[in-house]
């Protein structure tokens, strides 16, 4: 039935102006990809050592695979990449482990070198053995979870999703389970304020989180495995997100696949916007989390959605579209099928706008029928959320009357504290009470609506399609990051050189060599 | 049954003064009240929502809704009548200290006084991201149809974003001789909003030199109590619904105090 709904082509959008977009997303982004193909970044070259299976950290906190990078960088620089130095070191000196050479290195004990001739080919080959196994475990992981969906069966479309973020994960995980047997189908931990701006990942379970909670490893594990308990239990398997954002998107879509979280926010401009991560940095750093992505089968999220918080739903309904465009782009080229595209968009409109919820379903539908494969996701209002919680809960409700409507895939459950606090867990539980109540009530409902060849939704469909296009037209001509230094998504201005991060870009030398790109460009091409 | 009808001309003084929640009759005290337990649901949830409810003053109490959330919680709503009386005389709020002026007479008021422009910095500091308030006081395009203090002819405004740093925040305010430091938080959380404050109030204690005139640290976030600056160690703070303006015309009179 869904499948064949997004195939109605309620609005009669023409094929060969999507055509056009998705060509001009494509020209826009390739400089990017190409930047991208070019460069490295510290944190993609920490992430092959985690591959590798470097974990820990030293007494102050800072995992080894930072101080090993920043070891074999103050030597030889990051532009060969990490794994052959690492690797020849290891093979050459009398070091036990990857581990023990990190310690060495750290305490200033080993010099690393780029070898030539057959020690590099022996270093590059232990190097991609290592690495291998981590993605052998990767590959298990994604087995396991399609293992389990078989057993336990999969939930319906839409997918309930929803946020936990006490700062404490063992306060969270409680929450997660009892939001699970509540109707949850996604747990989505949020992570804790400033961790976008740690050049490292924390290690270890961890209690202290403002608004969120830290993303380690150990977090994801201890979540992954509470949610396993409760999907058997329940006889569904319930999915586990997390953000592979900031200055260390890479590593953190590692550790999502070492862990088998199931999706993951990653969009190619929110650290840029919405944390002043340098542009250039997030671009690279996007691509290979992408990668990572691909093979672990995880889904992704992206945030276009967060626009609409520092700009108009209405006016800036197009960036979203362009924004959409060039994520599915982006994530074609790094290997992520359709499938696993979850583009992000929102119910934003201020609900004193005329016909706000007739505008809503217009934008919601050309999304819907632009990316027909994709599981898009939905976000609910937030900006327009105030103190008044009753009034935000009958919004919340008119939110999922329009993700069941046009048969968005993923809900975000609104919060009605959502203009105050971060939920209460009986804020959490109301809220799924609102969705499952507009999901059974409205079962089906998709088939009886169609709009009116010449009604306001289908022709404000077709007008933002339209200012979508001219937009593309801009960002293809002028250059992506010149479209983002001028403030074009989000209203925001971020200059390719500015933000952070910049310092940890290398552009790759000729013998660059990065064992994780081979294997997962191997199967990508 | 008589009916007396209650009209405003007839209540007397007292009943204007003194007064009780209202439900759907004066006096009648009614109020509505939800919460949760860490108690399993069941008649002995219910019968603690029902103590829980009279140890806050309600009586009668009527749980009217209870919910389990999970095995060891329960949510509970309540309506229930308080025999709280309030004297409207014992009710205080955070006057305005300062007069409202039109832009044009603010323009004029920092010429008249300063002889030159008066200069703003602001930013979000600590690991808060969020912009959009401070924007909203900051930016020409402003708030509730109110110009932000970049239109305002002589005021300049220095608006470093979000996520700045206390002791770099004081760096630019000094380098850029500003007169008042504008600091928005957003996240309260953990009160995230008040630590980042004071760490703003120690950075100038440490950073700005004793012979320069220190600049007014002035404070705005939705969830801030406006009563709490002197606590926090700052001049002004401002809550929800702050418009350019109030801003503006608080600084011009502050200033004012200040010269004078
Ligand atoms: C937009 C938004 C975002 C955007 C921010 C984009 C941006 N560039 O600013 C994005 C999507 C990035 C975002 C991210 C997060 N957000 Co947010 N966000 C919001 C949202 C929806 C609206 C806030 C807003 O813009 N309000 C409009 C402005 C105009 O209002 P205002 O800020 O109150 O400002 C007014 C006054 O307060 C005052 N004022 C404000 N600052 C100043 C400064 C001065 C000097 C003066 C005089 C006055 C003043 O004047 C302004 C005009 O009247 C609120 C929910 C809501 N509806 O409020 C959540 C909310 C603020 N976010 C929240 C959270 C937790 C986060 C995250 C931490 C989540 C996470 N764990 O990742 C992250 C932030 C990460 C970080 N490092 O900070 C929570 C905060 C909870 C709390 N009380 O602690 C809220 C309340 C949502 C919730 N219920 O959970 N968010």
């Amino acid at each position: 039935m869904t499948a064949v709904a997004r195939r109605r082509n309620l609005l009669r959008l023409d094929p060969a102006l999507v055509r056009r977009a998705r060509r001009l997303a494509s020209q826009a982004a390739e400089p990017v990809v190409e930047l991208a193909r070019t460069h490295t970044t510290s944190s993609v070259e920490r992430s092959v050592l985690r591959l590798a299976g470097l974990t820990g950290a030293d007494a102050e906190g800072i995992p080894w695979v930072n101080r090993l990078v920043d070891a074999v960088r103050a030597d030889v620089g990051l532009e060969h990449g990490v794994a052959v130095p690492v690797f020849d070191a290891l093979l050459t000196g009398d070091h036990v482990d990857v581990s023990t050479l990190a310690q060495k290195a750290a305490a200033g004990g080993v010099h690393f070198r780029v070898p030539t001739g057959r020690p590099a080919d022996r270093a590059r080959r232990a190097a991609k053995r290592a690495v291998g196994a981590g993605i052998t475990r990767i590959d298990r992981n994604r087995q396991t979870r399609e293992r389990m969906i078989r057993r336990l069966g999969d939930p319906p479309k839409p997918w309930i999703y929803l946020i936990v973020a006490t700062g404490d994960i063992h306060e969270d995980i409680p929450q997660a389970q009892a939001a699970a047997r509540a109707g949850a189908d996604v747990i989505a931990v949020i992570r804790s304020t400033g961790q976008s701006l740690l050049d490292y990942v924390p290690e270890g379970a961890t209690r202290e989180g403002f608004a969120g909670t830290y993303a380690t490893q150990e977090n994801f594990r201890l979540m992954r495995a509470a949610l396993d308990e409760v999907s058997g239990e329940l006889g569904r398997y319930v999915r586990l997100t997390n953000y592979a954002s900031g200055l260390c998107m890479p590593e953190i879509a590692t550790l999502a696949g070492l862990e088998r979280l199931d999706m993951m926010l990653n969009d190619c401009m929110y650290g840029i916007i919405f944390r002043d991560i340098n542009p250039q940095r997030t671009f690279i750093d996007q691509r290979f989390s992408r990668q990572i992505h691909a093979r672990a089968g995880i889904v992704i999220n992206t945030g276009e959605d967060n626009y609409l918080t520092t700009a108009d739903a209405v006016d800036a309904a197009h960036t979203v579209v362009v924004s959409q465009l060039l994520n599915e782009r982006f994530g074609l080229e790094a290997g992520l099928t359709d499938a696993q595209l979850g583009l992000g968009h929102a119910f934003e409109i201020n609900p004193a706008v005329p016909q706000q919820f007739r505008l809503e379903l217009a934008h919601a539908l050309l999304v819907r029928e632009l990316f027909p494969e994709a599981p898009l996701k939905y976000m609910p209002p937030t900006k327009h959320m105030t103190g008044n919680v009753f009034f935000g809960y009958l919004l919340d409700a008119f939110f999922n009357l329009a993700g069941i409507l046009t048969d968005q895939e993923i809900l975000l459950v609104g919060m009605m504290t959502e203009g105050i606090v971060t939920p209460f867990l009986s804020d959490r539980d109301l809220a799924l009470e609102n969705v499952r109540y507009v999901r059974d009530a409205c079962s089906g409902l998709t088939q009886d609506f169609v709009p009116a060849r010449d009604g306001l939704v289908v022709r404000r469909a077709h007008e933002v399609l339209a200012e979508s296009v001219d937009l593309l037209e801009k960002v293809a001509a002028d250059g992506l990051f010149e479209a983002i230094a001028r403030g074009t998504f989000g209203v925001t201005r971020r200059p390719a050189d500015g933000g952070r991060g910049l310092d940890g870009v290398a552009a790759r030398a000729e013998d660059y060599y990065n064992p994780a790109t081979e294997i997962l460009e191997a199967v990508a091409r | 049954m008589t009916v007396t009808p209650v009209t405003a001309t007839s209540m007397t003084e007292s009943q204007r003064r003194h007064v009780r929640a209202y439900g759907d009759t004066t006096g009648d005290g009614m109020v509505q009240l939800s919460f949760t337990l860490p108690v399993a649901p069941g008649p002995r949830a219910e019968a603690a929502a029902a103590l829980f409810a009279r140890k806050m003053g309600l009586d009668p109490a009527l749980v009217v809704h209870a919910k389990g959330i999970g095995e060891s919680f329960t949510f509970f709503v309540v309506y229930g009548r308080s025999g709280v009386v309030l004297d409207l005389d014992e009710v205080r709020v955070e006057e305005r200290e300062y007069p409202l002026l039109p832009p044009k007479e603010i323009n004029l008021e920092i010429r008249s006084r300063l002889q030159r422009r008066l200069v703003v910095v602001g930013a979000t500091v600590g690991t808060d991201a969020h912009t959009v308030g401070l924007d909203a006081i900051c930016n020409v395009k402003g708030f509730a149809g109110e110009k932000g203090l970049e239109s305002y002819r002589e005021i300049r405004v220095v608006n470093l974003g979000a996520q700045v740093d206390a002791d770099e925040l004081v760096r630019r305010a000094l380098a850029e001789s500003a007169d008042a430091i504008l600091v928005s938080q957003v996240v309260t959380q953990r009160d995230a909003h008040l630590v980042h404050v004071r760490e703003v109030a120690d950075a100038l204690d440490r950073g700005w030199p004793r012979e320069r005139k220190r600049p007014l640290l002035v404070v705005g976030g939705p969830r801030f109590d406006p009563a709490s600056a002197a606590e926090l160690g700052a001049d002004r703070v401002f809550g929800k619904g702050t418009t350019p303006r109030d801003v503006a015309s608080y600084l011009v009179s502050a200033l004012g105090e200040g010269a004078a």
